[in-house]
């Protein structure tokens, strides 16, 4: 836990779904705190729950057991505080990239002069100067995620959720876009929660990671990365860089093969009863 | 070489499209002339052509097409705000979907022209009757594909909109609205399409007015040439209408 005040509490959350099969649980007692300015990746196999953790986080699901706290105040639903970034294509198609990028200013009341001249500044903070009247269908992949990157810290949230930002993007947009991540974290001090099942992004990027155990996920770990800041991507050629990724695959190992072995007994109960 | 491939790649369709047209012309003038075709049912085009100054000199052209195209505003006007209107009550309206939404459908499939002879009572031999029917034939369309436009909306937009605090109204306006508006306007397209079908056909039927009154009549008269250059007037109502509501569409929602 950080010694600092933290920004973000997250105390004993239990989140459970009814399913056909019974009553699932994604999420079971998972509590951790994150100190403003901090960097802090979860970590765990595909099913495990993290999604399900940080759409509580963002107050985008409710009905769980546990308390989310920001900034001391506790939260039920979305906070002004923070702000998400999804996996999916999240930008709006009929906007350009200025107007993507300050919808939440748009929705915030500020005129449109000053709005725009806010905008243009998250716009070249993520690199897409001269893009900004393009409409999304024109760009690349990876560019269209930083539109919906400057869109959120146009909002200016004091913590920022991301999901799996990256996950549909090739290796080397990935680790090219981490560096971004990586230099806009240090210039705003900015307080990120990161979800993700990708090793090197979670030790690229990351202060502490915290490792989920597969379904139902709990805490299983928390490791704390403790290579210098700045950072590239220059980063994953050190020695160090290497031992972190071993030692996090070391623990998530062994719930990954959880996590593959109960995808293969659901799709063979499945064959079983078509036949 | 890129203002030329632009250039390209607008005029190359319109060209090929034109050109389509013009082999159709030529095949089938070819066919009815060697007699492949029989020309007391399909006249040769070139007459087609021909009779199309006799059409706008003699038969008053004018103010029938601008009768017929404004009903077919009217009616298009009508069924867009209700048809809109309606699309969102059932999708905001779970119980209304629900009760209503098979009847809808089946009503899309429905023959309202044939119920010419009611209208004509509730709205006399007047334009509105003309005007309603058409309404009614073509507003499930619209219904259905407004409320197929908002169940559609991927979840990832709502989220980011409920991530930014939006209120219920916000988040149709900013988000809801404009990310259907494609299917909405593949609706609106398609009513307008029922709406111009039935405001020719009901003014074949009543003997009212407009283009409809008027093949009705040159095919009385088994003036075919003049029957089918009328109706190529219906099908430039029809093509007006479609490009108009292309321009509205795109600017409603740049960047598709």
């Amino acid at each position: 836990m950080p010694t600092a005040d933290p920004i973000l509490v997250v105390e004993n959350i239990v989140k459970r779904f009814e399913t056909p099969d019974g009553v699932l649980t994604a999420v079971e007692d998972v509590s951790f705190a994150v100190a403003p300015g901090e960097f802090l990746a979860v970590i765990g196999p595909s099913g495990c729950g993290k999604s399900t953790l940080l759409n509580v986080i963002g107050g985008l699901l409710d009905g769980y057991d546990g308390r989310v706290m920001v900034g001391g105040e506790t939260v039920r639903g979305p906070h002004p505080s923070v702000g998400m970034i999804f996996q999916e294509e999240s930008t709006f198609p009929w906007r350009t990239v200025i107007d993507n990028v300050a919808f939440p200013l748009e929705i915030a009341g500020m005129a449109k002069a000053e709005r725009l001249e806010k905008a243009r500044h998250f716009v070249e903070m993520v690199g897409l100067d001269g893009f900004e009247r393009r409409y999304p269908a024109e760009l690349s992949g990876g560019m269209r995620q930083r539109v919906s990157m400057a869109r959120t810290l146009a909002s200016e949230p004091k913590i920022m959720l991301m999901d799996e930002p990256f996950a549909a993007l090739d290796e080397q947009t990935r680790l090219l876009l981490g560096d971004k991540v990586l230099q806009i974290q240090q210039d705003l001090k900015q307080t990120t929660l990161l979800i993700t099942h990708n090793l090197t992004e979670a030790v690229q990027l990351s202060d502490r990671i915290l490792v989920m155990t597969y379904r139902p996920g709990k805490t299983k770990r928390i490791v704390e990365i403790k290579l210098p800041r700045p950072r590239t991507s220059e980063i994953v050629g050190s020695d160090d860089f290497g031992r972190y990724v071993a030692q996090i695959w070391s623990d998530l190992r062994e719930e990954a093969s959880k996590g593959l072995k109960d995808d293969e007994s659901r799709v063979a109960r499945a064959g079983g009863k078509r036949r | 070489m890129t203002t030329r491939a632009s250039i390209g790649r607008r005029f190359v369709p319109v060209a090929f499209g034109t050109a389509c047209l013009l082999v159709l012309f030529v095949l089938v003038e070819a066919l009815v002339r060697i007699g492949t075709i029989n020309p007391f049912i399909v006249p040769l085009p070139s007459e087609i052509v021909l009779s199309f100054k006799r059409i706008v000199v003699e038969e008053k052209i004018l103010p029938r097409f601008l009768l017929t195209c404004g009903e077919a505003l009217m009616a298009s006007l009508m069924l867009s705000v209700a048809g809109i209107a309606l699309g969102v009550l059932l999708h905001r309206k779970r119980i209304v979907r629900l009760a209503t939404e098979t009847w809808i459908a089946a009503m899309a499939s429905a023959p309202i022209v044939l119920m010419y002879p009611l209208f004509l009572v509730i709205f006399g031999r007047s334009a509105w009757t003309i005007i309603m029917i058409a309404f009614v034939a073509a507003l499930p369309p619209v219904i259905l594909k407004t409320l197929e436009g908002l169940s559609s909306t991927r979840t990832v937009l709502i989220n980011v909109g409920r991530s930014f605090n939006l209120t219920p109204s916000q988040l149709y306006w900013k988000i809801l609205f404009p990310s259907s508006l494609p299917t909405i306007f593949v609706g609106v397209r398609l009513g307008m399409i029922f709406a111009l079908i039935n405001i020719v056909g009901v003014e074949f039927l009543i003997n009212f007015g407009g283009l409809g009154q008027l093949v009705n009549e040159l095919s009385e008269r088994y003036d075919l040439p003049g029957t089918y250059a009328a109706i190529c007037f219906v099908i430039m109502v029809s093509v007006m209408f479609f490009i108009a509501t292309e321009r509205i569409e795109r600017w409603l929602r740049p960047g598709s």
